[in-house]
């Protein structure tokens, strides 16, 4: 069984290799389905690994290649299995080789195939060695690597100065967020003197009471560590202050927005904090943090979502407040909730994605939804399953969304934990906005009886070839299916079986309180999407002026959506511009004018003063005062101590 | 074997000085002719020394902490003598020395065309002078050997140089002049107090806390020019810029290590005490220079500017990393000046070949080069992706390593260097987006084809060891650790107490020992 595991995560790698260094040799066609074989057979073996880790109740620990010994410090590159991996593995791979069958069709016209193809397989390569780590570091390099692939995938098209800035951004932002990762790793070891995790969590207990200094200040070990482990998750989730890389990165092509910006890599942050539940446990200052950061990135997301205009940012802004909901499971305790609404997120945020790249490309890479509409004629298919992807989203009664995101409003209402009831609040509110814009998306790109497309693009809109409907159909019933037929084990009453410690699971834990929770809290997801629902309706299919209107009537808020709270303005201004006025400051002001002012040149001016008068030995080379200086201070020396020696 | 065995350092150092003096007597009617027979000796001679270095790895003993290859004959009177050997902190240094002089010969293949003779006599005498620094077990030998090295390299910048060449080898000149002469004064008064100037005798010698920090000060002056920290630096991006190619690649893959080469041959293990007065001077310049010199790469608009700055940034790692004082510190700086050995070098080269075709390192007449050099861009990526310290490539492990040393030590330090990460990111990504990505619109640009067989041959090894050293690193870590461990056993058990709490919980295993009891 070990093997497999080998297989699971080196394919992909191999199917990098050989179509990132020989993609022009051996061909596009020949790159695109040895990458996507490859993948596909990894994601066969997922779901046999996922059978028999979380429902045979097997562990495994598999053994790679020694890494670093240093001192105390000692890792490798090893596998640990559990169901939380097991999990992961399935998400990863199944998205992924579905979104790389999808990206044939979608991808048919560029001219860079291989590379587009070989980036995708070194994503799920690098998603991979992240999700299956024995340890922080490997994780780290699954870590950073997945933040190369997407930075090498934003950037895809390399010509657009857009896409380069995004990438540059995505990079950089998810760098900030590393920062705080690497110091965490670094408290880690610490305190632990390991950096694995079965060694970290089988004795967080003993440091349950110690205390760390951190930039001078002693505080709650445990605490700092999972803060600082969990600044990284805000960097690569995008929550609220670290995510304004994520609606940029949907300059790089659809499917990796599907397959990176929304199933996978960004929940890389959740599974970060799952995987360190054991430690987050003993600290609810953290958890507390997390609640608050998650339930206000639900919250600011949604809101901004409400009113752009492109129809991929709805849909970023979308993940983003989805992950916010995520960690507002985390923060809650209920992480088999939170790695639950991971698991069905993905199946409908891809299938969202890919929809939205199935109108991009019916609309020749038209992506602003105020010049569609009535496309339900032209690509009735994609609005079929996208309208289903809503009703996932949205938490339809029985289709997959409704029993995961109701599960962590309801745990938010039924939780003791500091910040829940802000969180219900905000949860519920983000719910009522999630069925408005996501209704909104799908009234302005698929409904009407006319269309606001100029005409030839609307007439030649058609659906994409069979590579590209097949993904999104697999997706469809992972949308309406996966809730329903996995809520037991992720969260029901099999839950301590399915995790078998793999996560924190209490009995009588905030999961079971959700179940009692009065009528009124758990009909409440299910009133605000209807509300919102049929607001969306309202403006954009009944009273058409309305959203105009309402615009211009609340300017000031409007705008402060549109420009997403200002957030990029204000990074701008307080990062970006003052680090190049910086570097440019010191390196006139510092290097040339002060330090070479009053050092090299002040003393050659110097030396040139008195070197006027002694011409005659002057060559004009400055290498020949060096050797006859070096030759001088040598023979002194040699004289020197020969003479001396003996003394 | 066993001749070898026995002389297998001074046959390094003899090697390349046999190649310079086949190349003086080669005459040959067509200047052509002259010219690549040459260079083939040249290679051949580099090619035969790195043979050699490989022996010298192969046959070095990993658990012997002291000195191997030893040889020890009389020279100067009864006290200098020519006492050569290496540990592990030097051994692998002279094999990043011997493993980037073919790459240098390659390299200079076709872009130098004049004074080729001397070019490549000079570049062989500096591979003797530098092998002989990271041997050298006497200290009046090593200077030598670090004034030395000097001299070709003076050579190297003032006559194969660009437009300013005689400018930036002044001021490199200037600079790591006023630092040896006091690190002279320094190894007088050595002398005159031991008695000695075998390095290994002197490291056994307890000095005074008070003549202890003069000697470091004067150490100091000289190691911190070479590194070159914050704010003696200004010599290095000049001399870079007007380096030919080859110059900027040795400069920076081997001339640089030695500044912190000699921290560690000398200022640690000699004056221990003088170290840890001085490791907060040592960490407030480092983390300035980190946070100065990146921001300052940030907004270069020459290639090898913004490469010698960031230079300038890794050298703070390390460092930091020495300064620490613990396993993690020490092994992540000297790995971290290995991978900047083979990193920056390469990156140099990358340099080099664009240059080559264009011959300006302005970055805005480049743009879009992934679309005309696809194989170029690619190595240009990987290069710039370890040079930012991505896991899994050479740059990550002593980062890392560096970072989780000086955590334990202080959490300010990490915290100050680690700011290095992101600025690093953003300058070398900047960089990136602005050479090989980006619209390919410039005619000149569009006319530059991609790497010849000779220049792919020469970035084959260098970014194999980059990724050797990323996945693998252990192969150059384990030479590294009974050294290492030794050097902190001797010297910093005795003056432990002198360091900040936390440090004194890393050795041991007791880990938790780290964090106090709190009733919370």
């Amino acid at each position: 069984m070990e093997v497999i595991f080998k297989y699971i995560v080196f394919l992909p790698l191999v199917g990098f290799l050989i179509a990132g260094m020989f993609g022009r040799k051996i061909g596009d066609r020949m790159s695109q389905l040895l990458t996507a074989s490859l993948v596909t057979i990894a994601a066969v073996l997922s779901w046999v690994a996922f059978k028999n880790v979380a429902f045979g109740g097997e562990k495994y620990a598999v053994h790679v290649l020694s890494w670093v010994t240093s001192g105390d410090l000692s890792f490798n590159w090893a596998f640990k299995i559990d169901t939380l991996t097991a999990v992961m593995l399935v998400v990863v791979n199944t998205v992924s080789a579905l979104v790389h069958w999808y990206s044939m069709g979608y991808m048919h016209e560029d001219p860079d195939k291989p590379r587009f193809f070989a980036y995708l397989s070194l994503f799920t390569f690098a998603m991979l060695m992240l999700v299956t780590s024995d340890n922080l570091v490997q994780m780290f390099f699954g870590w950073e690597g997945v933040g190369l692939a997407s930075y090498l995938l934003i950037g895809f098209w390399f010509k657009k100065p857009s896409a380069n800035a995004a990438a540059i951004k995505a990079f950089v932002v998810n760098r900030v967020g590393d920062f705080g990762f690497a110091l965490g790793i670094y408290a880690v070891f610490m305190l632990t003197g390991s950096v694995m995790f079965d060694d970290i969590f089988a004795r967080a207990g003993e440091f349950q009471n110690y205390s760390i200094n951190f930039l001078g200040h002693d505080y709650h070990a445990l605490t700092v560590i999972c803060l600082l482990l969990f600044v990284g998750a805000m960097g690569k989730s995008a929550q609220l202050g670290l995510h304004t890389w994520l609606p940029d990165a949907m300059e790089g092509p659809t499917p990796v927005s599907a397959l990176i910006h929304a199933a996978t890599m960004v929940t890389a942050g959740v599974f970060l904090v799952a995987r360190f539940s054991p430690v987050f446990e003993f600290s609810p200052t953290a958890l507390h943090v997390v609640t608050i950061v998650g339930a206000s990135t639900a919250f600011f997301a949604a809101t901004v979502g409400l009113v752009q205009n492109d129809i991929k940012r709805v849909i970023a802004y979308s993940t983003c407040s989805q992950l916010g909901y995520m960690f507002l499971a985390l923060g809650l305790s209920a992480y088999g909730a939170a790695i639950f609404h991971l698991f069905t997120h993905a199946f409908f945020k891809a299938l969202l994605f890919l929809g939205a790249g199935s109108v991009i490309h019916a609309m020749h890479h038209e992506q602003d939804m105020r010049n569609m509409g009535g496309l339900w004629r032209k690509i009735p298919f994609t609005a079929g399953v996208m309208f289903v992807g809503n009703l996932a989203i949205t938490g339809f009664p029985y289709l997959s969304g409704y029993f995961s995101k109701d599960m962590i409003i309801e745990a938010a209402y039924a939780s003791h934990s500091a910040g829940a009831q802000y969180g219900f609040v905000l949860a519920v509110a983000a719910a009522f906005m999630t069925s408005f814009y996501s209704w909104r998306l799908w009234i302005m790109t698929f409904a009407g009886p006319g269309t606001r497309a100029d005409h030839h693009t609307f007439d030649h809109a058609h659906e994409g070839p069979w590579t590209m409907r097949i993904p999104l159909l697999v997706l469809t019933v992972g949308a309406i299916a996966a809730g329903g037929y996995f809520a037991a084990s992720f969260i029901g009453h099999d839950r301590f079986d399915f995790w078998n410690g793999a996560l924190m699971t209490h009995v009588d834990d905030v999961m079971d309180h959700a179940h009692h929770v009065p009528a009124g809290v758990k009909w409440a997801p299910f009133v605000v999407m209807v509300l919102g629902a049929a607001l969306a309706a309202w403006f954009y299919q009944r009273k058409t002026d309305l959203p105009q209107r309402t615009a211009e009537m609340w300017d000031g808020l409007y705008a402060f959506l549109l420009n997403k709270w200002y957030f990029d303005e204000l990074y701008n201004f307080l990062f970006v511009r003052p680090a190049f006025w910086l570097g440019r400051t010191f390196w006139k002001r510092g290097d040339e004018q002060t330090i070479d002012g009053f050092g090299p040149n002040g003393v050659s001016a110097l030396v040139a003063g008195i070197a006027a008068r002694a011409r005659k030995l002057q060559s004009g080379y400055v290498y020949h005062y060096a050797f006859a200086m070096i030759i001088g201070l040598a023979g002194l020396v040699t004289w020197f101590m020969a003479s001396g020696s003996g003394h | 074997m066993i001749f070898l065995q026995n002389y297998l350092l001074s046959l390094m150092m003899l090697v390349p000085m046999i190649g310079a003096f086949f190349i003086l007597i080669i005459r040959h009617q067509d200047k052509e002719i002259e010219k690549r027979n040459i260079r083939s000796v040249a290679l051949l001679a580099t090619l035969a020394t790195f043979a050699l270095s490989c022996l010298l790895w192969a046959g070095f003993d990993n658990a012997d902490a002291g000195f191997q290859f030893t040889e020890n004959y009389a020279w100067i009177g009864d006290t200098v003598r020519y006492n050569i050997g290496v540990d592990g902190i030097s051994m692998l240094f002279v094999v990043l020395t011997a493993f980037l002089m073919p790459i240098v010969v390659l390299g200079s293949w076709e872009s130098v065309e004049t004074r080729v003779k001397e070019y490549m006599i000079a570049f062989l005498l500096l591979e003797t002078l530098m092998i002989g620094v990271f041997c050298a077990l006497d200290i009046f030998l090593f200077y030598v050997f670090f004034e030395g090295g000097l001299i070709p390299m003076y050579l190297l910048i003032g006559v194969w140089g660009g437009v300013n060449r005689i400018y930036a080898s002044f001021k490199f000149f200037l600079y790591t002049l006023l630092g040896s002469v006091l690190m002279l004064v320094a190894i007088l008064y050595m002398y005159m107090e031991t008695g000695t100037t075998d390095i290994p005798l002197l490291m056994t010698h307890h000095f005074a806390p008070s003549v202890q920090t003069w000697l470091w000060l004067a150490f100091f002056a000289s190691f911190a020019v070479k590194m070159p920290m914050w704010p003696v630096h200004t010599w290095l991006p000049d001399a870079h810029v007007q380096a030919p190619t080859g110059g900027s690649v040795i400069l920076a893959g081997v001339l640089l290590k030695m500044g912190g080469y000699g921290f560690l041959r000398f200022s640690l293990p000699m004056f221990p005490d003088a170290s840890q007065d001085f490791a907060w001077l040592i960490f407030a310049l480092s983390i300035i220079a980190v946070v100065y010199t990146s921001l300052v790469a940030l907004v270069q608009e020459d290639i090898k500017k913004l490469i010698a700055y960031s230079s300038v940034a890794h050298m703070g790692f390390v460092t930091i990393g020495i300064f620490v004082f613990n396993a993690n510190g020490i092994e992540g700086a000297i790995f971290t000046m290995l991978s900047h050995g083979v990193v920056s070098g390469a990156l140099f080269l990358c340099v080099g070949v664009i240059y080559d075709r264009l011959h300006t390192r302005e970055i805005k007449r480049y743009g879009g080069l992934s679309v005309n050099m696809k194989i170029y861009a690619t190595i240009f990526v990987i290069l710039s992706m370890a040079s930012v310290g991505l896991p899994g490539t050479s740059g990550f492990v002593g980062e890392f390593l560096v970072l989780n040393g000086s955590f334990a030590y202080n959490s300010w330090v990490s915290f100050g260097a680690a700011t290095g990460v992101i600025l690093g990111a953003a300058y070398m990504l900047y960089l990136v987006r602005r050479l090989v990505f980006g619209e390919l619109d410039k005619d000149d640009v569009k006319a530059m084809p991609d790497l010849s067989l000779r220049e792919k041959i020469i970035f084959a090894p260098l970014i194999a060891a980059v990724f050797w050293m990323g996945i693998y690193p252990n192969s150059f870590l384990d030479p590294v650790h009974a050294s290492v461990e030794k050097l902190i056993s001797t010297h910093f058990a005795v003056v432990k107490h002198a360091a900040p709490a936390p440090a004194e919980m890393q050795g041991e295993h007791a880990a938790p020992a780290h964090a106090e009891h709190e009733a919370h």
